[in-house]
């Protein structure tokens, strides 16, 4: 079981209250995890990372384990604590503005 | 009694505004989408419960929601916009070629005749439709890729196009504007597309009167008689006859032809409205007096309206799609300002009066006549 934590503003799209749990199946990767989130709440297609490049949008950021993974490869390896569930994958939109 | 709902999209939210035909109290709800910006929201004209609205932001891009019970409950809608084919490219602001990228819907056009299907007017401008209420949206690529397009440049607030106007006589017809390339029309359902920006004369571009290039803010038609068109340009307001194959400037007497919003009246064509604004480099109004100004010859004889709106100290902005007429007699008129003020005339703009005062900066407003 998959932890990932959403900013408030994709909660309320999403209609969830805290931690969304998602399974995944094989490697957890960040590719995988969003994968999943998506195919669990369509309407987050597209506010997370581009429709059609898959890249991440600028403003969001990736944090797990107290590192920043956002420029990680999409294919890297998520943490082990990721991957077990003791730790959140943490979806953030960016600190931008004055 | 009918009833009046007003569709307010803000900088930080929407809000919906009902009325009795009275137009004295309102409720109002909101906001739906906090923290979003809402750059539209309009009604189905062939189902005034279905209500479209645009949702964005900066960090989390294009969301499209839509609600089936007059704004009660939404749900989310397809957000997926990619260009037809190839991308190709439009003139940067430093003149070098630069690809179309997606940004933002700035406007919804519901169908007049399908709840289902709905144009969306977007930054980089092109035009989609959809025709399953929202879920998905497919390009009408002949505006892009119109032999003027690599030519296009963007406004200050981006290349976006803002206005699409249907028409009940020609069901194949549509109008759309777009910063800064100028206005177009399609007679044959937005398969090709031919610029009408013939009679505009735009000083601050290398030739004035370019077949493409002008800075048009605003196009307002009257349902009754779809051939008489009238723009807000960047500066001037301008006046066709023809369905935009030519065009004549109308800006009379009015204090400043600068400006970005611009209607008409619901039961009489030749009524229209616009609000000055100072200048394009300052973009608050003349003398920090908020006036709506109308014509009722057509333009060229504008006469001011001020009655309850504040005539010392205000220095807001009003935007192109933040105008609206609804169609009761006598006919209403509603705008929204940067300063979060929603005023409504319920006699044509004779009086006014704050719905609200103290909403996040508003950028459109739309009306509903309900039965």
């Amino acid at each position: 079981m998959i932890r990932v934590v959403l900013p408030a503003h994709l909660r309320t799209l999403a209609r969830v209250d805290g931690e969304v749990k998602l399974e995944v199946e094989g490697k957890v990767t960040q590719r995988a995890v969003l994968d999943a989130l998506e195919a669990s709440y369509p309407m987050l297609r597209g506010t997370i990372r581009d429709h059609v490049t898959q890249e991440r949008r600028a403003f969001v950021r990736f944090f797990a384990c107290e590192e920043d993974l956002s420029n990680e490869s999409p294919d890297a390896l998520l943490p082990d604590p990721v991957a077990t569930g003791a730790e959140p994958f943490l979806v953030v939109g960016a600190m931008a503005g004055g | 009694m009918s009833t009046i709902r007003v569709l307010v999209g803000t900088r930080k939210g929407a809000f919906l505004m009902t009325s009795d035909g009275k137009r004295r109290r309102w409720k109002v709800s909101g906001p739906h989408f906090g923290g979003w910006e809402i750059y539209h929201l309009k009604g189905s004209p062939a189902d005034p419960d279905r209500l479209y609205a645009s949702q964005s932001s900066s960090w989390f891009g294009q969301v499209i929601q839509r609600s089936s019970d007059g704004g009660k409950t939404w749900e989310t809608m397809g957000n997926k916009f990619t260009y037809d084919g190839v991308t190709g490219t439009h003139l940067w602001y430093d003149g070098t070629p630069h690809p179309w990228e997606f940004a933002r819907v700035w406007h919804l056009e519901p169908s007049l005749a399908d709840p289902d299907t709905v144009y969306a007017g977007v930054e980089d401008a092109a035009l989609f439709r959809s025709s399953d209420g929202g879920q998905t949206w497919h390009e009408l690529p002949g505006l892009r890729t119109h032999g003027s397009a690599s030519s296009w440049q963007p406004g200050a607030g981006g290349m976006c196009l803002h206005t699409i106007l249907l028409d009940r006589n020609h069901p194949e017809r549509i109008f759309v504007a777009i910063s800064a390339a100028g206005a177009f029309r399609s007679d044959d359902a937005g398969a090709s597309w031919r610029p009408i920006n013939r009679g505009l004369r735009s000083q601050q571009i290398p030739n004035p009167t370019a077949e493409v290039g002008h800075c048009v803010h605003r196009i307002a038609m009257h349902p009754s008689r779809p051939d008489v068109l009238f723009m807000q340009k960047h500066w001037d307001v301008m006046r066709s006859d023809d369905a935009g194959d030519t065009w004549r400037e109308v800006s009379g007497n009015l204090p400043t032809d600068f400006g970005f919003p611009i209607d008409v009246h619901a039961h009489e064509p030749e009524t229209v409205y616009v609000v000055p604004i100072k200048s394009d480099s300052e973009h608050y109004l003349p003398e920090g007096k908020l006036r709506v100004y109308r014509s009722r010859t057509g333009g060229n004889e504008w006469e001011p309206l001020t009655k309850g709106l504040p005539q010392r100290h205000c220095y807001v902005n009003v935007l192109r799609d933040a105008m609206a007429v609804d169609a009761l007699d006598p006919c209403g008129v509603y705008f929204g300002t940067t300063g979060g003020q929603v005023y409504a005339s319920a006699d044509a703009g004779d009086s006014w009066a704050p719905i609200v005062r103290d909403l996040p900066s508003v950028v459109s407003v739309e009306v509903q006549t309900l039965p």
